[in-house]
């Protein structure tokens, strides 16, 4: 198997010339997502020059430092406030335009709400199905994905002649943030679809690293019976440098925001520890984190499904341990 | 007003499924409605309940068996349904593409005023459907909604996103895919279900639809995923922290 994939790797780098890639960046405002660091990673692992889509106004940092990122030959730098709030409908009227006047062999963007709301629209433009949540590049037509919330992963190709792709950022390493000196030039100017308009939002702020890419993650499920007691973990993490997860009953049941969730219908994460707090472990949860490098369950059900896939189980009283496991750590 | 509301057979979401190189044994597993199908469905009928919406339409791609599917949703409230058969599989062959074909030649026909579906089935897990039928149509998508109010022609929607929550505007007609706290779907009553099955069900076929339905993304091979290997109980904290900073090395 190993065999193999060194072999098809052999093989990309003498095709991959003909390869040419746009990663569509995501940024909150002013700095580039570790999830479009990966992206570029992935779209370096396909081959051929790398161009990076940096929307939004007041975006020339980003573009900036876009242009920085190693494996970048070239940054498009759409400044305007159309793209602000990332509207589906206006995203694709710009990367359309873009593809039709250069002609990508391949259109990244990492796997989050974003990409998974414009990408099928851009796909619908251009009659080309893409590719959700890819794991691994196999070469420049072949790419793994999951299925079955994680539970089959299917090695899949196409012969559209532009592929489109959501990329897994947990799947691929981050790129280099400095190293680069690509070009920065502007997009070309895309017809405003006006369909639909933002009117607001609302986002939590906190100090915690961001879940998708912390290296440690402390989860909490319907065991922790309220929310304040989620407080006992937030200490955890601090302690550890980490972010706070939770389950989808914890969420339900209204103890933490929903933007909080790991699971296959929340994020993927896949962080160095992920210590899950009085979740059982279904299916659906598993999903989100089973590719976490170590896993810690604390439980007081030694029946629970999530021992089957910790290292390290502990069955007792959540209110007991977490206190003192902080107090150890 | 009318509303559409896709549905999709799928491997009930508590099944272990067992992977083969092929595909997914389909064999002998139990099979239901996707649960963000069942979370479109209730929305569309609370919009007849709300007087906003006077018919809802179901519709299903599928073999023979997606029949039970549509008699689900007929049985929680929707008025008729429309069955488009194929005997592609579901997970696989039939794919989002083809389906949002499909689906815009019955919006076509029936030209409704909010077109629901699920974020995603979580058979294939592609989430891709309700944006490429917004695209087909060029009509404006509201997609992972959790909150929906519908005034004067205009939908206001509140969707989920990576940071927490926006809210967009959108004229009608709209596509909207339904994210899991947009409602909690209702439970069909014995009464409902009898009801349902003298509702109406309308047969076609993919060849009467026109469209191509040829498979654009092939599979080459399916595998199970890496297993881990097994784990241990540790008897207290202080083994934890000692096995987490010398065993582990991530603390």
């Amino acid at each position: 198997m190993f065999q193999t994939t060194l072999r098809t790797f052999a093989r990309v780098s003498n095709a991959s010339r003909f390869a040419s890639t746009l990663v569509v960046a995501e940024h909150a405002g002013q700095k580039l997502t570790g999830g479009t660091l990966s992206a570029i990673t992935a779209a370096s692992k396909i081959g051929g020059d790398v161009t990076v889509l940096v929307a939004g106004s007041n975006t020339a940092d980003v573009a900036k430092e876009a242009a920085a990122v190693q494996g970048v030959k070239s940054v498009l730098h759409a400044d305007a406030a159309q793209f602000d709030h990332a509207i589906a409908e206006e995203l694709t009227s710009l990367v359309v335009t873009i593809q039709q006047a250069s002609s990508f062999s391949h259109i990244v963007a990492p796997s989050s709400n974003i990409s998974k709301n414009f990408l099928p629209r851009v796909g619908a433009a251009l009659d080309v199905a893409p590719f959700t949540d890819v794991l691994a590049v196999v070469d420049e037509n072949t790419f793994q994905r999951p299925m079955y919330a994680g539970n089959a992963i299917a090695t899949v190709t196409s012969s559209d002649t532009v592929k489109l792709l959501t990329v897994r950022p947990t799947g691929f390493e981050k790129a280099n943030a400095t190293g680069g000196s690509a070009s920065v030039t502007a997009a070309p100017a895309a017809p405003a679809a006006g369909l639909t308009s933002f009117v607001s939002e609302e986002t939590s702020s906190s100090d915690r690293p961001d879940l998708t890419s912390a290296r440690v993650v402390v989860s909490g499920g319907r065991g922790m019976k309220s929310g304040e007691n989620f407080g006992l973990l937030n200490t955890l993490a601090d302690k550890l440098k980490g972010a706070v997860g939770a389950s989808r009953a914890a969420v339900d049941a209204g103890f933490v925001p929903n933007e909080l969730q790991v699971g296959q219908t929340g994020k993927v994460v896949a962080p160095e520890l992920y210590i899950a707090v009085g979740i059982s472990g279904a299916i659906q949860h598993l999903a989100g984190m089973k590719d976490s490098k170590t896993i810690v369950a604390i439980n007081k059900d030694a029946e629970a499904p999530i021992f089957q896939v910790a290292d390290y189980g502990l069955v007792d009283d959540l209110f007991k341990v977490v206190p003192e496991l902080t107090e150890k750590i | 007003m009318k509303v559409l509301v896709a549905v999709k057979r799928v491997v009930d979401y508590a099944v272990k499924v067992r992977v083969t190189p092929t595909g997914v044994d389909l064999n002998n597993v139990k099979m239901s409605m996707n649960p963000f199908c069942e979370i479109a469905v209730e929305e569309s009928i609370r919009l007849k309940e709300k007087k906003i919406a006077t018919e809802v339409v179901a519709v299903s791609i599928g073999p023979k068996q997606s029949q039970e599917t549509l008699r689900t949703a007929l049985a929680m409230g929707a008025d008729r349904g429309i069955h488009i058969e194929t005997d592609l599989r579901l997970d696989q062959e039939l794919q989002p593409l083809a389906v949002a074909k499909l689906l815009a030649k019955i919006v076509e026909a029936e030209k409704p005023d909010i077109i629901v579906l699920g974020k995603q089935s979580i058979d294939s897990d592609a989430a891709q459907t309700g944006g490429f039928l917004a695209g087909l149509l060029n009509y404006p998508q509201a997609t992972f909604a959790s909150k929906l109010e519908i005034a004067d022609k205009k939908a206001l929607i509140t969707r989920e996103t990576d940071a927490g929550v926006e809210t967009l505007q959108a004229p009608l007609p709209l596509v909207l895919t339904a994210d899991l706290r947009l409602n909690q779907p209702r439970y069909a009553t014995l009464p409902n279900i009898m009801k349902a099955k003298k509702k109406p069900i309308d047969t076609k076929t993919v060849a009467d639809l026109g469209v191509d339905v040829t498979p654009r993304i092939q599979t080459v091979s399916v595998a199970e995923p890496a297993t881990r290997k097994a784990g241990i109980t540790v008897p207290d904290v202080a083994t934890l922290v000692d096995k987490l900073k010398n065993e582990a090395g991530v603390i």
